[in-house]
């Protein structure tokens, strides 16, 4: 079965990704648990995602399009990144959830391809 | 405020007695549970007001009791069942709280009954016995709560469907089942086992909750060794709580942990069940555990551990019980006595399949890599064991181990 696990980041998060000071340590963090994850052969696929304030959101209202800097809601966390898992169930998925270097993890099953 | 304490405390103590009673004789445990929670939801609203009753339990056993009549009434069911409540409420009239039978043993072993699925065991237990909803339950076990209703209101549909019965079971199923209920309360503890060069023990919460019932296994079945060796591993670990982390929170490793800071009286009554237990002369998995956190227990006085006599009782251990985790701290033991080399032997010995993503097994690999300077594997086994890691402290400390080899 494959399962999204989307991991939600702090500002803080986002912050150590470029301060000299805390950029080795976030992503050793992160370099360690792709390893894991990799090394096990559950990935399907992943990647992270640049930082919230480089979005551009789109929405449409009355058929008129409004575009918007920054992310489709500004919440505490936003979505730093996500992986594609394949795991036998949803009590698998949330293991590998645990195991992440962030405070927030969704984990949601995918739909069949299309 | 002290009239919620005392109402918490009331339930921690009764729930399980109050709920093991009434299910005992009157099959339907969804409608006895759902008529102690109406209980507790009166006593809530009613005793901050009136004052808690002289017998807090006999009063929640009769309010419940109530509502399983009016249940019946409503339901009408069968004339027979109906007849051992009404014998049960009259009791119930002129009866303090030590007048009623504890079942909670009965209900042990019904929780850990061979029909039921093995991995709901422990939470079915932790809700019939304790009354602790799904919810938490389902966050110790890292499981969606609403999976986790589902699995325990499968269990219990089980236990009515296939008339599952509140029986002890009898002499010769009792190993069996004893083990079955062991294993249980075990799992609710997590394996807290020997906190060896970075291991993520996985305690999740529920401590307090699977020392409460091995102290309620032991009292019950005293003369049953494996009892007493259970609540005595449990109780040896729970002794190095404070220990395992530093007023900072950083993680230490059971061999440079301070010893000062073992609760003394905790160690001491471990010691006294394994004694209790060593009177059998029937030694079990759990006994054995329990011996091997002793032998760590005594560097508090002598200051050093015992390495060579650690690595015997796995030796038995491991014949016993081979599981992954046993095998892993055998591995440990043996190298700490006999060297590093000894210890990654045994260790390339276990099942490729099963160590894949197990956590201990990368940390002491790690460990025993770095001490044979292999750095470039050990670094490899330092990444896996972190990746592998739930707990912050525990990676952080991983990390620190693993920039030293750099």
């Amino acid at each position: 079965m494959h399962f999204t696990l989307m991991f939600f980041e702090s500002t803080e998060d986002f912050a150590a990704r470029k301060d000299p000071e805390k950029q080795q340590e976030y992503l050793a963090g992160w370099s360690h648990y792709v390893h894991a994850l990799r090394d096990s052969g559950v990935v399907v696929t992943g990647f992270g995602l640049h930082a919230p304030d480089t979005a551009a959101t789109l929405r449409r209202n009355d058929g008129t399009i409004f575009v918007q800097d920054g992310p489709f809601t500004e919440t505490k966390e936003q979505l730093g990144g996500l992986f594609v898992i394949d795991v036998p169930d949803l009590d698998a998925a949330l293991e590998w959830a645990a195991r992440a270097p962030v405070n927030a993890v969704e984990v949601r099953q995918n739909l069949p391809a299309m | 405020m002290d009239t919620y304490r005392t109402i918490e405390n009331t339930v921690r103590d009764s729930y399980g007695r109050i709920l093991s009673y009434l299910a005992a004789n009157w099959r339907d445990l969804e409608a006895v549970e759902d008529a102690l929670a109406d209980a507790l939801v009166t006593a809530l609203e009613s005793w901050p007001k009136k004052g808690i009753p002289d017998k807090p339990e006999a009063w929640l056993l009769m309010v419940a009791k109530r509502r399983l009549m009016d249940r019946l009434r409503r339901e009408r069911v069968s004339e027979k069942a109906y007849s051992a409540l009404i014998a049960m409420s009259e009791e119930a009239e002129h009866m303090d709280s030590a007048a009623f039978p504890d079942d909670r043993l009965k209900m042990l072993f019904l929780c850990s009954h061979p029909e039921i699925d093995p991995s709901i065991h422990t939470p079915l237990m932790l809700q019939l016995v304790l009354g602790i909803d799904a919810s938490r339950i389902a966050s110790a076990f890292v499981v969606k709560p609403s999976t986790m209703g589902q699995r325990l209101t499968r269990a219990k549909a089980k236990i009515r469907s296939d008339r599952l019965t509140f029986t002890m079971p009898d002499v010769e199923e009792l190993p069996q089942r004893l083990d079955a209920v062991l294993d249980a309360i075990y799992a609710a503890y997590g394996s807290g086992w020997d906190d060896l060069a970075g291991v993520d023990s996985r305690r999740r919460g529920l401590v307090d909750e699977a020392i409460y019932l091995g102290r309620l296994l032991a009292a019950y079945m005293p003369d049953e060794p494996e009892t007493q060796g259970l609540l005595a591993l449990m109780l040896h670990c729970e002794a190095r709580q404070r220990a395992r982390r530093d007023d900072a929170g950083r993680y230490i490793p059971l061999s440079e942990q301070d010893t000062s800071r073992w609760s003394a009286p905790l160690i001491t009554e471990a010691e006294n069940c394994l004694h209790k237990a060593a009177r059998s002369g029937r030694i079990g998995r759990f006994q054995l555990m329990a011996a091997i956190q002793s032998v760590h227990a005594q560097r508090a006085r002598t200051g050093r551990t015992e390495w060579k006599e650690i690595a015997l009782l796995y030796e038995g251990l491991s014949q016993l019980s081979p599981t992954l985790g046993i095998l892993v701290g055998r591995a440990a033991a043996v190298a700490e006595a006999y060297g590093p080399k000894e210890g990654l032997a045994l260790l390339e010995a276990i099942p490729q399949a099963n160590r894949d993503s197990y956590q201990p097994y990368w940390a002491l690999s790690a460990h025993l890599l770095r001490l044979t300077e292999n750095l470039e594997e050990a670094r490899t086994a330092y990444s896996r064991a972190i990746g592998l890691c739930e707990d912050r402290s525990v990676k952080q400390f991983l990390h620190q181990r693993a920039i030293e080899i750099c």
